[in-house]
Parts: C-alpha cells; structure tokens; sequence
C-alpha cells in the first residue's frame, strides 16, 4: 500500500536566528509561526489564525537585527538569516506598554483568559496614567435581542470588521470611522444594526477579543450577576439547517444556550457561521411541539356530517 | 456586497455634485457592465469634496447614492469620510472658518485663542474652528475659510493673495530662481526662464542615462526621511511590472512648514516638468499631485499649468513628441497629517482611510494600486531639472559629499524676516537664522517641525546637513526652523505640539492611538503643577514604545520634540523636577 501524497506545495526553507539558536524555517512564513513552531510565546490581540493580519496592536512585536524599529511578528515575513530576538527589555517594554495603554483606555474584564494573564505577566500599571485620563466612554449598544455592542470594551483590533468584511462574510455593514483616539467602530453614520448592511451572521462576535461583541442572552445573564462558568457546559452539534454541515458548539447555563460558536480549525466554517447557525436556537429551549395523536387524525379525516 | 434598497434620494444640489465627479446615474444593467470595469473607488475623495463644496456637508442620502455608483460600501464611505477634518457629516453652517492655532501663529501679538468658539450653535451662518498648522507660517497669523455653494469661489487662505512669500537664495537659486520673476500662470515665461530644457535632455539622453544622472548627482529626498532619490526611481524603472505610478507627495503639513506651498504657488511649471521626466524615465504613463486640501492656490495653480502642458502637448499621449505617454492627475487632501506619510496617501488615493500600511513592501514594489511606484516629495522633484540642465557634477559640487545641492528651509516665528530660504547644504544654523533676522536672545528654536527637535543653545555651529545635525542628535526634518522669541510660554509651545500628535493620529495602531493621548494629558499636568509621581518616567515609556512600536513616523516621531524641550528644560521647574533633573539648558542631547 502505497503512502498519501502531499498536497501541499512544497516550500523553500530558510535560516534564521531565533533568540540565538539557529532554526529552519519556511519561505513565506512569519515570523510569529516561527516563534509558536519554537515554542515561545507571542502575545497577539489583532491576530487570528483566519484572517490576514493587520498588526494594529502591536503588542506581538520582536527586535529584528538591522532595523531601527520593532517589527510585528505576526505579519513580518521571514527572511535568510534574519535574527530575531523575543526577550530583550525593548521587547518587553513596548509589549508591556502596549497593553498598560489599552488598560488604561479600554474595560478589558471580558477579555480573553490570555490577555487577562498578559496583563499580569508584563506588569502594566493603568493607574499611574492618573484619575483623569481619557477614556473610551462608549454607551451600550442595544438594537435587538440577537447581540449587543459594548464598544466601551473594544480595543479596535478590526478582527470584526475585517470578519464582517473581505475575510469571512462580505457584508460590510460595520468600518472604523473617526480618527486617532475618537476612532471607533461603525456603521454608516451609527445608524441601529437592523438598519445597517449587517445581516447578523454573528462572525464579529465569534472573532471579538474582548467581549465588546457579546450574544444578548450572555449579556443579561453577566448583567445580572447569575453569570457562573461553574453551571456551564460546550455541546458540540451539527446545525440543523442546510446539508453544509457546520460544526456548532453550543455554550449552556442551566440548560439554556447563551452563546453559539464554531471551533476555528473546522475546515468548512474556520469559525465562522450565518444567522441560521449562530442564532436560530430558539426552538432547542422553547416548550416542544406535541404530536397530534391518531385519534384526533382520524377524526379530522372524517367527512362532516 | 451589500443589497439595500437606496434610501432617499439626495437633492437637486448633491446629484449635480456627485455627477461631475462619477457620472451620470446607471440604470442595474449598466451598472453590472461597469462593475466588470476598473474599480472606481479612487473617485470616493474627491467626489466627497464634491459634496461638501456644494452643500457644506455629507448627508446620508448622498452618500448612499455615491456608494451605489461607486460600489462601495456605505459604512466604509462613512469611514472614510470621518477621517478628514475639512468633511463633515452633520449639517452645519455653510461657511467655516478654520483658525491656526498652531506654534508659529500663536506666537503672533495679534493671536487670540478662540474662547470657547470651536464648533458652532445650530442655525449660525459663520462655524469656527480651530486648526493645526496651515501652512501659511510667513504672514502668521492665518486662517483657512471653507465656503459651500455653486460658485468655485469655495476655498480661500486668508491673506495668501495679498502678502506674497518672501524667497531668499544665498548661493544659486536653483529651486526658487523663478518664483516672483516669472508668472506661474504663463508656460511661455516659464519656458522663457529655462523650462522645459530639462525634459528636452532627458527625452534626448533616454532614461539609463537620466537614471544615472540622478543617481551621480546624489540627490537625496527632502521630505524627512532623506532616502535616495536614484536609488528610488533605478528601483521602479527595472520593476518586473509594466504598470507603474509616479507621485508627488504635496501634503505639505508640518507644523511651521510652507517651502513647498510657496514652490507650487510660485513655481508649478516646474513639478509638472519634473512629474513628466519621472514618468518617462521610470517608465509611468500616469502621475497624481495630492496637495492638501488648505493649500487651494497652489492647487488651481498646479491644476492650471497641468492643463497648458497638456495643451502643448507636454502631456498625454505624446509627449513632447517623444511617443511616450504621460498625464498627471491632481488630488486634493481634506485635512489630515497623517497623509503625508507616503502609504496613508496611497490609501487616501485609492479611497481609503489615510491610514499607514505596514512596510515592507515598499512602494516601489508595492505602491498606489499596489502597483510600483515612485513617490517624491514636491521639493526633491524640484531638483530634477537642475541636475540634468546643470549636470551632476556641478550640482553636487554645491553642498557636502553626503548632502549635495541646495536645501529650501522655512523660517518662521519670532524673526524679522520671515520666509523660505534657499541655502547650499552645510550652512550654518546660526548664519541661516542671522539672514531671517532671528534674536540673539531667543529662547528657542525648533528644528523640523512638530517631528523635530529643539536645539540645544550651542547646536548654532552646527552645519545643516543631513550628516550634521545627524550627529549632532537632531534631525532636519521637512526643513522648518522655528524661532521662539525669549518671552515664549514654551510650556504652551510643547503642549500644543502634543495636542497636534493627539488630533493628527488615525488610530490605527495602539501606541500612537493611546499613547499621543497620555503624553498630551502628561504634559498639561506638567503644566498646570498637578504633576503625579511617576511622570518623569511615564513620558520616557511613552516615548519609547511609540518610538519603537508605532507602524509609521507619525508615531516614531510623536515624542522627539517633548522629549528635546525635558532635556533643555524648556518646559520650566514643574517638569525638569519630574524628569528626574535639574534645568540645564543648553546642555546637549
């Protein structure tokens, strides 16, 4: 029996140094994959695995010998014999910044369990920017009972916009719009969601970093206080609707599903779903149709008297 | 994409604004035709500008009806819109009057901060709003007033008319011989005063031989970054592809900065030669101007002389005879710093947000359109022509091995003598600012703008040179020396320049999004004596990380000029105590 054939395209390999070892690395890589391959830890809060970066945060940056700058590692390309260094106190100073600034700027208490424990491990002081400081100061915004935008939370990372956008669902109901510190994600003019181009798929919630992007239901049950990841559970289905076949997890609080999700590394949806996927679980909680029973039928099938 | 139905339509005003820009209305099948078509969405800018000329504002109605012949999304087009200061997507008053307030005309006696007028009550005719530097340094104080309405009399810059520049060369006028000796509304003087001779030895010398021309004469860039200028146009000329762009780079905006303005009001021949003797070297067939858009002279003039070439067939599909093709396209900016930086205004170009795209690429691989293209600040492309009429030889002769030629700075603030001057590199800073009338006493002088850095009081032997003050830890920036008189409040001085990285940030990336925030609101702390602990240290963390991580040099540069003014203790006690040291002007960096 013959073994599979790749079917991947083979790639060039190149050099490089990564904090002082020497490692093999493919033509076209970045230099985050080659730092993950290696086992050492990048944060990122702009980059996902499914969507072009756009290396607005900054938080992932490394020294790169020969430049005058850090460079993003999650969007540098790799290079023969570049030399990369992750541990340096100019590393770890911009990183450390990066996020001391966004905390001092942005509710992050919803954040990912990752940038939480970032937080810790780099040190950032948010308060030493004084009691005074400019904040986000976003209102709620609450236009249906499908999902809520709480942009005090939001760190313009343009994960959704660009979900929303080119790379998933080409809709392009939301852009960043403003400038400088006032920028702020948007639909034309701010218009409510049900007026906008938003088609509510929901693939801006499923890529959102900091819970600034959040289902109603999950919303509620935060704002209430009942919010208890003890009572919790992950059901992984297949949704119902079309012969696709999306992959659903479906997260539960006492038997009631408050978030909808899809595992990224599914080849059909790499997380993403449409509104049918994400929303239409209404059914799953609600009271279940009865069956008519046979005599009713056959009574109903009786001509009238 | 999405399918909305159009909402209202927008009025008898708007559709006659958006129709000179993108067309007629199409009915759906046309309109799936010109899908398949180039992509229009270049026409987004100035089809806004068309808006708000007319009507004073972008209102939803016509900003659907743009998208829908555009193609473009309207949450993006909204996007877009909001990141320019001079449009405005709620309805205001139709005439708005934009004030510098900026580090050279709030040295001015006749300045007055506007008293709580930013902005404007609904139903007044007249809005007020302050501005960043407008460019108009050398008749300080200026202002900028936006009128809509069907007239063209729409943009005009206070006083430009009535005072003209004052231009002083010491040494050869290569760059300003012409300006207020021949008209620059006239191709025949401008031929008359040695134009159009340079494009002549190009088409004759063909583009190995111009290329190396440019390379020999060691011409570097004038626009900051000083990059060779050869080096750039060897780079897009032997370019694998065929399609390639030329741009000049007219959004002059640095704080004190106008030496470009004056070259494109007095001298605009000249770019559109230099623009064609790119195009043809390079081998572009298409050119773009983007002039900002509080410099309207220099853009009908450059507009105008655009036009006479393409009369005299200078331009187009022939030019000059030489069976080479080239056009030039003029673009206008709508307020906003941050285009300046080569890649936003690739963007702004495209119709996009003028925010910076990470390099590399660079654009000479990888530029307008993502195509390869060479982009050139006004005042290098200026030096083109007298390098191949004057050769290479004789033009690096002038100035330093590693700085050849002359160099245009603006001198500006508190100086007798106010005005662009044309310099060989290497002349002192202390002899340039002698010529400008400059107090021996001036409490301080800034050097390169808001990205720049203030002198130290011994930094007058310095030779000003890329080279030089290189060394001497400073950089020459766009060229602007500003002179701050000894009575100066300079802790205004360096609040207000944090304030312009504040208000001139896209957002984009974190540090300059945040971090210009935290060193304005550190520096007025400083100021106001309600400094915290840690300040001193905060500033340097700031400047660090938006030093080290930012995407582009609006953020690189954001902290140069604060961190200089701690370092001479400019700002005072307050601040000197809080970066850790005593007051010690005078001491270098």
């Amino acid at each position: 029996m013959s073994s599979p054939v790749p079917v991947a395209i083979p790639r060039r390999k190149v050099a490089v140094r990564l904090d002082g070892v020497e490692r093999s690395a493919a033509e076209g890589s970045t230099i985050l994959e080659v730092c993950r391959g290696a086992g050492v830890e990048v944060p990122t809060i702009c980059w996902a695995p499914t969507i072009t970066p756009v290396n607005a945060c900054r938080v992932c940056v490394v020294e790169l010998e020969g430049s005058r700058t850090l460079v993003p590692a999650c969007s540098r390309r790799v290079a023969e014999g570049m030399e990369i260094r992750t541990g340096g106190e100019r590393v770890q100073a911009s990183r450390r910044m990066v996020l001391e600034l966004l905390a001092s700027s942005v509710d992050l208490s919803r954040a990912e369990a990752d940038i939480l424990r970032w937080l810790e491990e780099y040190g950032v002081d948010p308060e030493r920017h004084g009691p005074q400081r400019a904040r986000l100061s976003e209102p709620v915004r609450r236009h249906d009972e499908l999902y809520v935008r709480d942009y005090d939370r939001c760190v313009l990372c343009y994960k959704c916009v660009d979900a929303c956008g080119t790379e998933a669902q080409h809709t392009f109901a939301i852009a960043v719009a403003g400038r400088g510190f006032d920028a702020r994600i948007s639909t034309e003019y701010d218009v409510a969601l049900p007026d906008s181009a938003c088609v509510y798929c929901g693939n801006c919630i499923g890529v959102c970093p900091t819970g600034a992007l959040i289902f109603t239901r999950e919303f509620d049950l935060r704002a209430s206080g009942r919010f208890d990841p003890e009572a919790q559970s992950v059901t992984t289905t297949v949704c119902p609707y079309c012969g696709v076949g999306c992959n659903l997890e479906l997260h539960t609080q006492d038997e009631v599903i408050f978030r909808v999700t899809s595992p990224e590394d599914h080849e059909v949806t790499e997380g993403h779903l449409c509104i049918k996927g994400r929303f239409g679980f209404e059914y799953a909680g609600g009271p279940r149709q009865q069956r008519p029973k046979e005599t009713d039928l056959a009574a109903d099938a009786r001509p009238p008297a | 994409m999405e399918s909305r139905p159009p909402a209202a339509a927008p009025t008898p005003a708007e559709a006659e604004a958006l129709e000179a820009v993108v067309g007629r209305r199409v009915q759906a099948v046309e309109a799936r035709v010109i899908r398949r078509g180039p992509d229009r969405r270049h026409l987004l800018l100035p089809a806004l500008h068309a808006l708000q000329d007319r009507v004073g504002w972008i209102s939803p109605e016509a900003l659907a009806e743009l998208c829908a012949r555009l193609d473009v999304p309207r949450a993006e087009a909204f996007g877009v819109a909001t990141f320019y200061a001079l449009l405005r997507t709620t309805e205001g008053p139709r005439t708005v009057v934009h004030v510098c307030d900026d580090i050279v005309c709030r040295l001015h006696p006749d300045y007055r901060e506007p008293d709580g007028h930013d902005g404007w009550q609904s139903g007044e005719s007249v809005g007020v709003h302050t501005s960043p530097c407008l460019g108009q340094c050398d008749r300080a104080p200026a202002a900028f007033v936006q009128r809509a309405g069907a007239d063209a009399a729409r943009w005009t810059a206070a006083g430009t008319e009535a005072a003209p520049a004052r231009v002083v060369a010491v040494g050869p006028a290569w760059l300003t011989g012409r300006i207020g000796t021949a008209d620059p509304a006239s191709l025949e003087e401008y031929r008359a005063h040695g134009g159009y001779r340079a494009l002549r030895a190009a088409l004759a010398m063909g583009p190995e031989s111009v290329l190396r021309e440019i390379a020999d004469s060691g011409l570097r860039g004038r626009g900051g970054a000083a990059f060779p200028t050869g080096v750039k146009w060897r780079a897009v000329a032997s370019s694998a592809r065929r399609d390639r762009y030329v741009v000049c780079n007219a959004d002059e905006s640095e704080p004190g900065t106008f030496k470009d303005r004056v070259l494109l009001e007095g001298d605009p021949f000249a770019l559109v030669e230099s623009m064609t003797i790119a195009g043809v070297t390079v081998g572009a067939t298409q050119g773009y101007v983007y002039i900002r858009g509080e410099y309207p002279t220099a853009e009908q003039r450059v507009i105008a002389a655009v036009e006479q070439a393409r009369r005299h067939g200078l331009l187009g599909v022939d030019v000059a005879s030489s069976g080479l093709a080239f056009d030039i396209e003029v673009r206008r900016g709508a307020g906003a710093y941050i285009c300046g930086e080569e890649t936003a205004l690739f963007n702004s170009l495209e119709g996009y947000r003028g925010e910076p795209r990470s390099k590399p690429p660079f654009p000479t691989e990888a530029g307008l359109f993502g195509r390869p293209t060479v982009v050139n600040n006004v005042e290098t492309l200026h030096n083109v022509p007298v390098i191949l009429t004057e050769g290479a030889g004789a033009f690096s002769a002038v100035g330093t091995a590693d700085s050849p030629g002359t160099k245009l700075f603006s001198v500006a603030g508190d100086v007798a003598l106010p005005g662009v001057y044309e310099v060989p590199f290497g002349t002192r800073l202390s002899d340039l600012l002698e010529l400008a009338g400059s107090p021996r006493d001036a409490g301080a002088v800034l050097l390169g703008g808001a990205a720049g850095s203030f002198v130290p009081q011994d930094a007058g032997e310095v030779a000003l040179t890329f080279e030089g003050v290189g060394a001497a830890g400073l950089t020459l920036g766009s060229g602007a020396v500003t002179v701050f008189g000894a009575a100066t409040d300079m802790g205004d001085i360096v609040e207000r320049i944090t304030a312009f990285f504040r208000d001139e940030s896209c957002g984009q990336c974190v540090p300059c999004r945040v971090g210009t925030v935290r060193q304005n609101e550190t520096i007025a702390r400083l100021r106001s004596g309600s400094a915290l602990a840690g300040d001193g240290d905060l500033l340097k963390d700031l400047a660090a990380v938006m030093g080290d991580a930012s995407i582009c040099g609006l953020g690189h540069t954001a902290a140069s000029a604060v961190g200089s003014a701690l370092r001479l203790g400019l700002i005072g006690g307050a601040a000197g105590a809080a970066d850790g040291r005593s007051s010690v002007a005078g001491a270098s960096p």
